[in-house]
């Protein structure tokens, strides 16, 4: 009878997650009136949606690739044998805090740093002559902006979840791999990465998702051009009034999220094959 | 008879609505051969209606008397409305002095809240003792929830004053003000002000220029668009120059796209800013360090109004038509005047002569004023269309 502790998850999830989910899959096939279409959905493949997505899956390629590969690096120079016991803790603690760091908070601390009239802006205008929004390229409300500013929560999330398979890479490995001649690039080709890459590959995925679903942060920075802004938009802004519009394009976030996980079980497999 | 009478009572209505005359209706009514009862005893007919309308809130605001009104509207205890920013057009002051003259508490909900969302609450809110008694939805909203039946029809006392263009003649919405897009700057960062749309473009404004939001979810951004066509030869009908003209504006680097706000305002963050004139001209005395001006942009006028509604399942029918009342009587268009937006009966109250004068010298000169273009909803939709298609390539990334 243990399994009835189980019932409140699945109460839980079936409320939460299955209706919500089946609403929306429904939604997305009817139009004002009611009536059945098809006409939200395959208008997604046009633009301005197919800019949505593309935004959306180029921003959160970039942020989980480059928070993945950073993340490792910094979780395994502090984790690494050798590194003084505080600075791990100080690095999981700051960690801990900064990838649940996001939001209006998030962007706002942003704009004051490297806003147009943000401290930092105007400490390199005034003191290094170096001015950022001069020749128009970058900007902090532009693409490239946006995902730095993602990356501020995306690579502490990184640390936090890889932070276990690094303590899980034995020291007695390197020192055999040494003992018989292995040299450091060998040692990682053949056991340190193996060992790491499903957490990596997990952690990469995590990282997808997180910002794939990220909301508020790019919406207050004024950026538009994410699938979930325009889901937004088109749901309950005051200008564009389209639900089931919005409710095919949440399908869509559906499908994408599904594509990676398709992707990411065959290559999860294979990545794995070493511990069998 | 129960039925009978409600028809009665019904028809009695649809004859007050389309204002034809009595004898006109008899004539009709022999002609359908439907209106025996009535033709038996037009006067009983009347009585019992007026017996109704001490039941249930009237169609007219004209047909009861204020004092029964008010009495009525205190029973129910409370009044509910939904996104009305205290900061925006004056409706802090408005529904505080609502609530000292009638006693009546309003409980605002998201007072952020959108069109789309006050018109999703009446739906999901019915039968619910919260649910919005109100709205203040922009004209697309007001007319896609007349379209669905979230509205009551009410005629409020001043209804005839208010300009054919801006109500619905059937009484499902009224509009309650408008304003005109302008651009408003910080006298401290911004010493040569910009007059038109065309001196935006300037290279002394680079990295300063904002919206209030943008243009796919912000009403004020596609009445800013809508200006900047106006400007750049295009029209009502055409706001493709509008458009380009923004992606211009961002091209040569003058353009913030970060949503302006009062905080944004105060900052300095947002130096210039194209908004409506009564956020523009509030911002002025409200934060007097950032020396806000606020001009209206002699080459593109464009107004837009916002429409009031009543729930037709408003968990309080009186409050909420007692509030409608006071929003049309002159002291409630004076309170939007005094906000610095512009009321739905202003030429009525101007020919009247009740209007302050420090009022209208607090506002940017009528002469601007007069040549404002409001848009239909059908050069809405299509305006809508094209931006949702073009903005987010030419604006974003």
């Amino acid at each position: 009878m243990a399994w009835i502790g189980t019932l409140p998850f699945f109460a839980y999830t079936l409320l939460f997650l299955f209706l919500p989910a089946a609403t929306v899959l429904l939604g997305a096939f009817k139009d004002v009136h009611g009536g059945w279409t098809t006409s939200n959905v395959t208008v997604l493949v046009q633009q301005p949606y197919r800019l949505y997505y593309k935004t959306s899956i180029e921003v959160s390629l970039v942020t989980a690739v480059l928070g993945g590969i950073f993340g490792l690096a910094v979780a395994y120079a502090a984790i690494r044998d050798g590194s003084p016991r505080w600075i791990r803790s100080m690095l999981t603690t700051f960690s801990g805090v900064a990838a649940n760091f996001g939001g209006i908070p998030l962007a706002f601390a942003f704009i004051a740093t490297l806003g147009t009239i943000g401290i930092v802006t105007q400490f390199l205008k005034n003191q290094l002559g170096i001015d950022l929004y001069g020749n128009g390229t970058w900007s902090l409300f532009s693409t490239s902006g946006v995902e730095i500013v993602y990356l501020y929560f995306q690579l502490p999330l990184m640390i936090l979840v890889i932070a276990p398979a690094i303590d899980g890479l034995k020291r007695e490995w390197r020192e055999a791999a040494s003992n018989l001649g292995a040299s450091s690039w060998q040692y990682w080709r053949h056991v340190g990465l193996p060992v790491l890459t499903p957490s990596l590959l997990g952690g990469v995925i995590l990282l997808f998702g997180n910002a794939f679903a990220a909301y508020a942060t790019a919406y207050s920075l004024g950026y538009q051009n994410l699938i979930p802004i325009a889901i937004g938009n088109y749901y309950s802004g005051n200008v564009l009034d389209n639900p089931h519009l919005a409710q095919a394009m949440a399908l869509g976030m559906f499908v994408v999220l599904a594509v990676m996980m398709t992707l990411y079980i065959p290559l999860q497999r294979r990545a794995q094959r070493w511990a069998k | 008879m129960e039925d009978h009478e409600e028809q009665e009572v019904e028809f009695w209505r649809k004859l007050d609505e389309e204002g034809i005359s009595r004898s006109q209706m008899l004539k009709r009514s022999v002609a359908a051969a439907a209106g025996l009862t009535i033709l038996s005893g037009p006067g009983a007919a009347l009585a019992a209606r007026r017996l109704r309308t001490a039941a249930a809130p009237p169609l007219k605001g004209a047909s009861v008397p204020m004092a029964t009104m008010i009495a009525n509207a205190k029973k129910e205890g409370g009044l509910n409305t939904i996104a009305l920013p205290p900061d925006w057009a004056n409706y802090g002051e408005i529904m505080s002095t609502f609530q000292k003259k009638y006693g009546i508490k309003i409980s605002n909900s998201n007072p952020d809240g959108t069109s789309a969302e006050e018109n999703q609450a009446v739906q999901s809110l019915k039968g619910d003792p919260r649910a919005p008694d109100a709205v203040d939805d922009g004209p697309a909203f007001a007319i896609s929830g007349t379209v669905q039946g979230l509205f009551a029809k009410y005629f409020n006392t001043n209804f005839g004053t208010i300009p054919r263009a801006m109500k619905d003649t059937r009484g499902y919405w009224t509009g309650d003000y408008w304003g005109a897009i302008s651009i408003g700057y910080n006298a401290n960062l911004i010493s040569t002000p910009p007059k038109t749309f065309a001196d935006l473009l300037k290279s002394d404004y680079k990295g300063k220029v904002a919206m209030n939001g943008s243009p796919l979810t912000a009403g004020s951004a596609v009445a800013g668009v809508f200006a900047a066509a106006l400007a750049n030869g295009g029209s009502l009908n055409n706001v493709q120059p509008g458009i380009d003209f923004f992606a211009k504006l961002k091209s040569v680097g003058n353009w913030v796209p970060v949503d302006a706000s009062p905080q944004t305002v105060a900052s300095g963050q947002t130096p210039i800013v194209i908004d409506w004139d009564y956020l523009n001209l509030a911002y002025g005395p409200e934060f007097p360090s950032a020396k806000w001006k606020t001009v209206l942009p002699s080459d593109g006028v464009y107004g837009a109004y916002y429409a009031q509604a009543i729930n037709a399942t408003a968990p309080h029918p009186w409050s909420a038509r007692l509030w409608e009342e006071f929003l049309y009587s002159d002291q409630g268009q004076l309170l939007f005047l005094k906000g610095y937006s512009h009321p739905a009966r202003f030429t009525d109250m101007v020919r009247r002569n009740v209007i302050p004068k420090a009022m209208i010298s607090a506002l940017p000169a009528a002469s601007i004023y007069a040549k404002v273009k409001f848009a239909s909803n059908g050069q809405q939709t299509a305006a809508k269309a094209l931006i949702a298609d073009q903005w987010p390539a030419k604006m974003g990334a």
